[in-house]
């Protein structure tokens, strides 16, 4: 049988503001263990948590962004459960009212853009941090309290590589704001997922299971293509299948079942009565959304217009937002009429160049004049744009300057006509069948016979006028 | 709504109490008056009145983004039950 994979992805996203969510502790994660914490954050009896507005504008950012309705009216609740980690016995969180609802976020995933619904977007607080030694658990507060965001998606992803568009979206997003740093590895972004499979045109979701402990989006996409297989396979085998949580195993790939001991959570939500309801008023939620920089939608849309690139390209600018800096400013020092080959060289010779260096095209350090002027060697074609791919290169691995590389190199193109006509005799008289394919129609030949004269001048006979050479040559004869 | 031995010994679970002899019975019965008395509140007619999460009518209480001096490590530390160099010490939570 064939089945749909369904997936749903609870993100929580650490904010990056200079104190924490309910007290005025500094969050610095560097620091000395216990250091960043007072009575507030380790749940003395008798202290009241107050909000950070800071916090609250990010989150109403972050919200807008992902096109959420901002409710009204939403107040915090209390999520109780035991945990060491946890010094009040329960976290503040939101459940009934949370600050937004119903939101989406495009992702383009197989060349197609898809919308991909957000259930909630809601405040809530950090836990501290344990360490497991042989025969006891030691905690730091100093993350308990810091200000996390969650972000729920509706179950609308449909293969593991959806679930890893929709990370990457939505981390471009948040950088755009510039409320978080979205360092999984680091925590400060973290993902649980939601799968389950049910049958090709089934309109019921099958029994999910919630994977945990991925730190990285190729991590969640590695779990997910791990659980497919594994959930497909017991349905295949007539096995039912448990709701239950799982741990992504990365050195092993593979999920192993947590054992539950617990049984259905019973967290026992109620309003904390230490914290007063928000009222969000619109002239608030207005003020926010006119802050609100360019987003890469609107950037790559403006890109398109302005200087004329196709979608595919522009997406590719700016999917960070330091790349998009970057191309930016190139393409607007480009003197050029034609901004698109200046775009062509980021997108093509300068993004290969950071692919393969696995850095991204800001870090390359190629200095924006210089790039310009190397371009400017092949407008003028007094180099190839061959030749000009391998100057990029040592420029990047040498830092000299362009022009150094290729006057270094000897590597400007040969388009004196005297001195090319000398090669193409040569290649004429040594290559008659050639000429004779030529005259006979074959336009093959012709690209044979520049090839000839290319590889006796090294590679420095500019092939466009070669080509015009020999083609003059042999007609008017 | 009433209180059954298994609600009460759920309850105690989730909040991690031990009870004793003859307590499950003791307080299933007094959990289902208190209940009782609470559900005197259904006669009243609260069709006008707004829900309420909290009892006080102020809202929007936020403060700045500004440091304020934490504790030492000492400080934060002086009432560990245990404690092991910087850290809190607790029983250990996984094997
Ligand atoms: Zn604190």
């Amino acid at each position: 049988m064939r089945y749909q994979t369904v997936i749903g992805l609870e993100v929580h996203l650490q904010l990056k503001t200079k104190t924490k969510a309910f007290c005025g502790c500094a969050i610095d994660f560097g620091k000395t263990p216990n250091s960043g914490v007072c009575p507030v954050c380790l749940g003395f009896p008798g202290t009241l948590p107050v909000y950070n507005k800071e916090a609250l504008n990010s989150a109403i950012k972050v919200a807008l962004a992902f096109s959420c309705q901002i409710q009204e009216h939403t107040k915090f609740d209390r999520k109780n459960y035991f945990y060491p980690d946890l010094p009040k016995n329960y976290q503040i969180s939101q459940f009934d009212l949370p600050l937004s609802r119903h939101g989406y976020l495009d992702i383009f995933s197989d060349n197609k853009t898809k919308r991909i619904g957000i259930t909630r977007v809601h405040l809530e607080e950090d836990a501290g941090k344990l360490i497991h030694e042989s025969n006891a658990s030691m905690v730091d507060f100093n993350r308990a309290g810091v200000p996390l965001l969650e972000i729920v998606s509706e179950p609308d992803l449909n293969s593991p590589q959806e679930a890893f568009d929709y990370l990457t979206s939505l981390k471009n997003i948040i950088e755009y704001l510039d409320v978080s740093d979205c360092d999984m590895e680091k925590g400060s972004l973290r993902c649980d997922a939601n799968i389950s499979l049910r049958p090709e045109g089934s309109k019921e979701l099958g029994v999910k299971a919630e994977l945990k402990n991925m730190n990285s989006f190729k991590g969640v996409k590695d779990a997910l293509v791990f659980e497919v297989d594994r959930q497909a396979a017991l349905l295949e085998a007539g096995q039912a299948m448990v709701q239950e949580t799982r741990l992504w195993d990365a050195e092993n790939g593979e999920t192993v079942s947590m054992r539950n001991k617990e049984g259905a959570k019973d967290y026992r939500y109620f309003p904390d009565p230490d914290l007063t309801v928000f009222i969000i008023e619109q002239t608030m939620v207005s003020r926010i959304k006119s802050q609100l920089p360019e987003l890469p939608h609107d950037k790559m849309r403006r890109f398109m217009r302005d200087y004329g690139l196709s979608e595919y390209d522009a997406k590719i600018l700016v999917s960070s937002k330091k790349n998009a800096q970057f191309a930016e400013e190139c393409i607007r020092k480009y003197p050029g009429k034609d901004k698109k080959n200046m775009a062509n060289w980021l997108i093509g010779p300068m993004l290969s160049e950071a692919n393969s260096r696995k850095v991204e095209l800001h870090e390359l350090n190629v200095n924006m004049e210089d790039l310009i002027s190397l371009i400017g060697f092949v407008e003028n074609q007094s180099i190839s744009h061959l030749s000009a791919k391998l100057v990029l290169t040592q420029m990047i691995d040498s830092q000299k300057p362009a022009e150094l590389i290729i006057r270094e190199n000897n590597m400007l193109q040969i388009s004196d006509t005297a001195e090319l006509e000398q090669v193409i005799s040569g290649v004429i008289r040594e290559n008659e069948k050639s000429v004779t394919s030529f005259r006979a129609g074959k336009t093959n030949a012709l690209m044979f016979l520049v090839g000839q004269v290319m590889k006796k001048s090294a590679g420095k006979a500019n092939p466009k006028i070669v080509g015009e050479l020999i083609k003059r040559r042999l007609t008017d004869a | 709504m009433a209180i059954d031995k298994g609600t009460v010994e759920q309850v105690a679970h989730l909040a991690r109490i031990e009870l004793g002899p003859g307590e499950l019975e003791k307080l299933s019965r007094q959990l289902h008056d208190i209940l009782g008395f609470i559900d005197k509140l259904s006669v009243l007619n609260i069709a006008m009145v707004e829900p309420a999460s909290h009892i006080l009518p102020i809202s929007n209480v936020l403060r700045e983004d500004e440091v304020r001096t934490c504790l030492t490590v000492d400080q934060a530390l002086e009432n560990a039950p245990s404690k092991n160099g910087n850290f809190f010490s607790v029983p250990k939570v996984i094997e």
